[in-house]
Parts: structure tokens; C-alpha cells; sequence
């Protein structure tokens, strides 16, 4: 009983009852514009309570929305991120791929300039010890290859055939410590000897330095020197490029030369083996003729 | 009984408003009897009697003028229950305290009902303190004399009832 009877509730009496007059009061009030203040304060707090309303609405809209939207985009990147993997596998691969016609290409292109009868080779392995610089292609006997063969790539000289068998080869690269070829400077034309260097101290093939030997102290050589195949050694065929020259020291009136090899060693993929020069073709042809009589 | 007694209080003083106001301070209004009415019943029964009688009569003295209906009820509402408080709070039998009372109640409603009419661009009351100042005290005087013939009425009756029976 209590709570019916207003003396209780005195406060909330006295709102009602201030309440009522202001709504009283407001009624018979109109404001400049000519509408009554109740009903402009009403229109204008039911105005409010409605914005309010919808404001509400449109948020919890827009929040549900937001998270079907959310869910969907979560899916939508998983997919993306699983897509742009996969493209990146297919791009690296496709790089590769390219990578590998020009290089192809580049052989095609030496083979036929060079004039001499070749085998293309792809590089299927390299040398067990990092001592021994090797490499094995996979192209043996059966496609002509004999040991001694120059191996070039369109750089310039990789080395000789040292090995074949009768599916493959394996070929000693030019910086091998046991490597040796004849050259000569381009500009200055001195003769001498390439020899392989080794790098005891980097794994792998990477591109290592070769040494040039036996030239006079009184020869014409400067950095920055081609230095090319002179053919004297029997293995590679004259003006092959084999490097460049990258320092040049006189030590007890004799050079040492260090020549930085033309080949990147560490990023072949294929080779051509030099089946016969035009020289030992015309000199094959030569003795055929002369047996024949 | 004491809901009659107010409901008369109020009538009276409505009553006398209306008829007899205008003679008692020359022709102004210098005095609201129906406010004096409200506070005195409002320090009499408290504020939820007070508030009501502030409402009802204000709402009649409305209605009776030509002005805004609520606003005049709206005031004495205010003031019947802030002095019904006030009065529930404090001991408010002597003449100062009721006074002051007076004052003050006419001063609240004077300001809640002058600013009202001047808020709601309604009416302008020129030099309205003056205006109010005088009827804060002619209500003061007015409310000290009533409450005392009222607290005295009981022992007048008791000594009539008295006389009477010794004869």
C-alpha cells in the first residue's frame, strides 16, 4: 500500500505535476512562428527520439552487415592469399622457364654464329668436392662427346670435357686448380696460360678468379684487358673469350695477372660442347681425301 | 476534513481576490491572497498538500485572468511545495520565520511566473522588483495576521463552548 500512496512518492508527484502545467502552458503558447510550443517541443523530442530510432536501426543494420561482409572477406582472403601463392609459384616458374629460353637462346644464337659443329648440353650436376671444379651435362658419348672437347656457353669458354660417359659428361671448368688453356690478350696480342686459381675458402660455384701465367714482364698488359683463347693448346678453338683482366702486378720484373673469367660459373644451366672446329673439320675432310687415294 | 478545509481556504481566498483585493491597497495588486493561502496551507499540511493547492488554485486563478493557463499554477505549485518542505524541515511558528517565508514564496513565485510570461515572449512587466517587492511584503503582513486569527480560532471556540456551559 505503500507504494500507492503519494505521500511516499512526494518528488515524483511534484514532476507530474510541473510536467502537467509545462504541457498545459505549451499548449496555448505558440512560438514566432505560429505553431504551438507543445506541439513543436513534441514534434521536435519526437523528432529527435526517431533520428535516434533510426540512427539505431541503421547501426545495428550496418553492424550485421559489416560482419556477414567480414565473414565473406575472411573467406575471400583466405582464397586470395592461397591465389596469390599459387601465382607466385606459377611466376617464379614461368621466370625460370624464361630464363631458360634466353638462355637456350643464347646457344642457339652462338651455334649458329660460331661455325662450329656443337652439342648442346644442359648442366645436370656439379662436382661432389668444392676442391674440384666440375660439372656434369647430360650428354655423353653416345652424342659425340670425347674427352678434351671445349665446353663453351655464349659468355665465353667453360672448360673441357674431362670425362664422358656414354649418357654424360664431366666437364673441368676453367677455374678448376688443375684447369690450364692457351691465350692472349686481345689488344696487345702477348700469349700465355690461363690457370684455375680454386677458392678453398667459397663453397659452391661461385665465380672465382683465374690466373694468367707465363707472360714476359715486358708485355703490354693493363686492367681491363680482354683476354681470349689463343688455340695453341689444342683444346679451344682460337678468340673464345675467357675473361677479363682484373689486376695486373709486376713482382720481380714478371706479372702477375689475375683475370676475372667471363663465364658466371655459378648460374649455368646449359653449354655447348665443341664437337669439331672448321680447322679439324677441313683437316678431317683433308686426311678422308688422302686415304682415299 | 483537512482536504475540506483547504478546498475552503483556497475558495476563500479566491473569493476575496476577486472582490476585494483591489480595495485593500489601492487598487493594486498589491497582495495574492490565493498565494497566501497556498503557503499557509503549504506550512500547514506539507508539501504534497501545499503542492496540490498551489496547483488547483493557481489553475483557477488562471483560468479567472486572461493570461496563459498553467502558468499562474505552475508558480504556486512550486512554491506550495518548496514551503510545504520548508516547512516540514524547520519550525516555522514564529512571526519572523514566517515572514521571511512569505517573502521568499512571494519573490519565487514572482520570478517563476514574471519569467515565465518573459521567456515565452508573452508580456513585459516594467520595473516588475518594485512591483514585486511590495507584494512580498503586503503578503507577508497579510499571511502573519491571517495564520494568527487561524491559530486562534480553536481556543475562541473552546472558550464560547466554555461560557455556554456555565450558564
Amino acid at each position: 500500500m505503500a507504494l500507492l500512496d503519494i505521500r511516499q512518492r512526494t518528488g515524483w508527484l511534484f514532476a507530474a505535476v510541473v510536467v502537467s502545467h509545462i504541457i498545459l502552458i505549451s499548449a496555448q503558447v505558440t512560438t514566432k512562428r505560429g505553431v504551438p510550443v507543445l506541439q513543436e517541443v513534441t514534434f521536435g523530442v519526437f523528432a529527435e527520439m526517431q533520428r535516434g530510432a533510426t540512427s539505431a536501426v541503421s547501426s545495428a543494420q550496418d553492424g550485421w552487415q559489416n560482419y556477414f561482409a567480414l565473414q565473406q572477406i575472411r573467406q575471400e582472403n583466405e582464397r586470395l592469399h592461397k591465389e596469390v601463392t599459387q601465382l607466385q609459384l606459377t611466376l617464379q616458374q614461368e621466370r625460370t622457364l624464361a630464363q631458360q629460353s634466353r638462355t637456350l637462346q643464347q646457344l642457339l644464337d652462338l651455334k649458329s654464329t660460331s661455325g662450329f659443329e656443337t652439342a648442346a648440353a644442359n648442366v645436370i650436376g656439379s662436382g661432389a668436392d668444392p676442391e674440384f671444379r666440375t660439372i656434369t651435362v647430360d650428354k655423353g658419348t653416345q652424342d659425340g662427346l670425347r674427352t678434351d672437347m671445349a665446353v663453351i656457353a655464349p659468355a665465353g669458354v667453360v672448360g673441357r670435357v674431362l670425362m664422358p660417359t656414354s649418357r654424360a659428361a664431366k666437364v673441368q671448368l676453367l677455374i678448376d686448380r688443375d684447369a690450364a688453356a692457351g691465350v692472349m690478350v686481345e689488344r696487345s696480342r702477348v700469349s700465355g696460360v690461363i690457370t684455375g686459381v680454386g677458392s678453398t675458402e667459397e663453397f659452391g660455384f661461385t665465380a672465382g678468379l683465374v690466373e694468367l701465367n707465363y707472360v714476359p714482364g715486358s708485355a703490354d698488359v693493363k686492367k681491363g684487358d680482354r683476354v681470349v683463347t689463343s688455340g695453341i693448346d689444342g683444346i679451344y678453338p682460337k678468340g673464345l673469350p675467357v675473361g677479363e683482366i682484373q689486376s695486373a702486378e709486376r713482382v720481380a720484373g714478371q706479372w702477375r695477372i689475375r683475370v676475372k673469367p667471363a663465364v658466371d660459373f655459378s648460374s649455368l644451366e646449359a653449354v655447348l660442347v665443341v664437337l669439331k672446329t672448321p680447322d679439324a673439320a677441313a683437316e678431317h675432310a683433308q686426311v678422308a681425301t688422302d686415304g682415299d687415294r | 476534513m483537512k482536504a475540506l478545509g483547504v478546498l475552503a481556504a483556497i475558495a476563500l481566498a479566491l473569493a476575496l481576490q476577486t472582490t476585494m483585493a483591489r480595495f485593500i491597497v489601492g487598487g493594486s495588486a498589491a497582495v495574492d491572497l490565493v498565494l497566501v493561502a497556498v503557503v499557509a496551507v503549504a506550512l500547514t499540511v506539507g508539501p504534497v498538500g501545499g503542492m496540490l493547492a498551489g496547483s488547483a488554485a493557481g489553475l483557477i486563478q488562471d483560468a479567472l485572468a486572461s493570461g496563459v493557463v498553467g502558468i499562474g499554477g505552475l508558480a504556486k505549485t512550486i512554491v506550495g511545495f518548496l514551503a510545504g518542505a520548508f516547512g516540514q524541515q524547520f519550525i516555522v511558528t514564529a512571526a519572523l520565520p514566517r515572514l521571511v517565508i512569505f517573502v521568499a514564496a512571494t519573490v519565487l513565485h514572482g520570478v517563476v511566473f514574471m519569467g515565465l510570461y518573459y521567456v515565452l515572449d508573452l508580456r513585459v512587466f516594467p520595473s516588475p522588483w518594485k512591483a514585486l517587492g511590495a507584494q512580498a511584503l503586503g503578503n507577508a503582513l497579510v499571511g502573519i495576521v491571517a495564520f494568527g486569527i487561524i491559530e486562534s480560532l480553536p481556543g475562541i471556540v473552546e472558550r464560547r463552548r466554555a461560557r455556554r456551559i456555565r450558564r
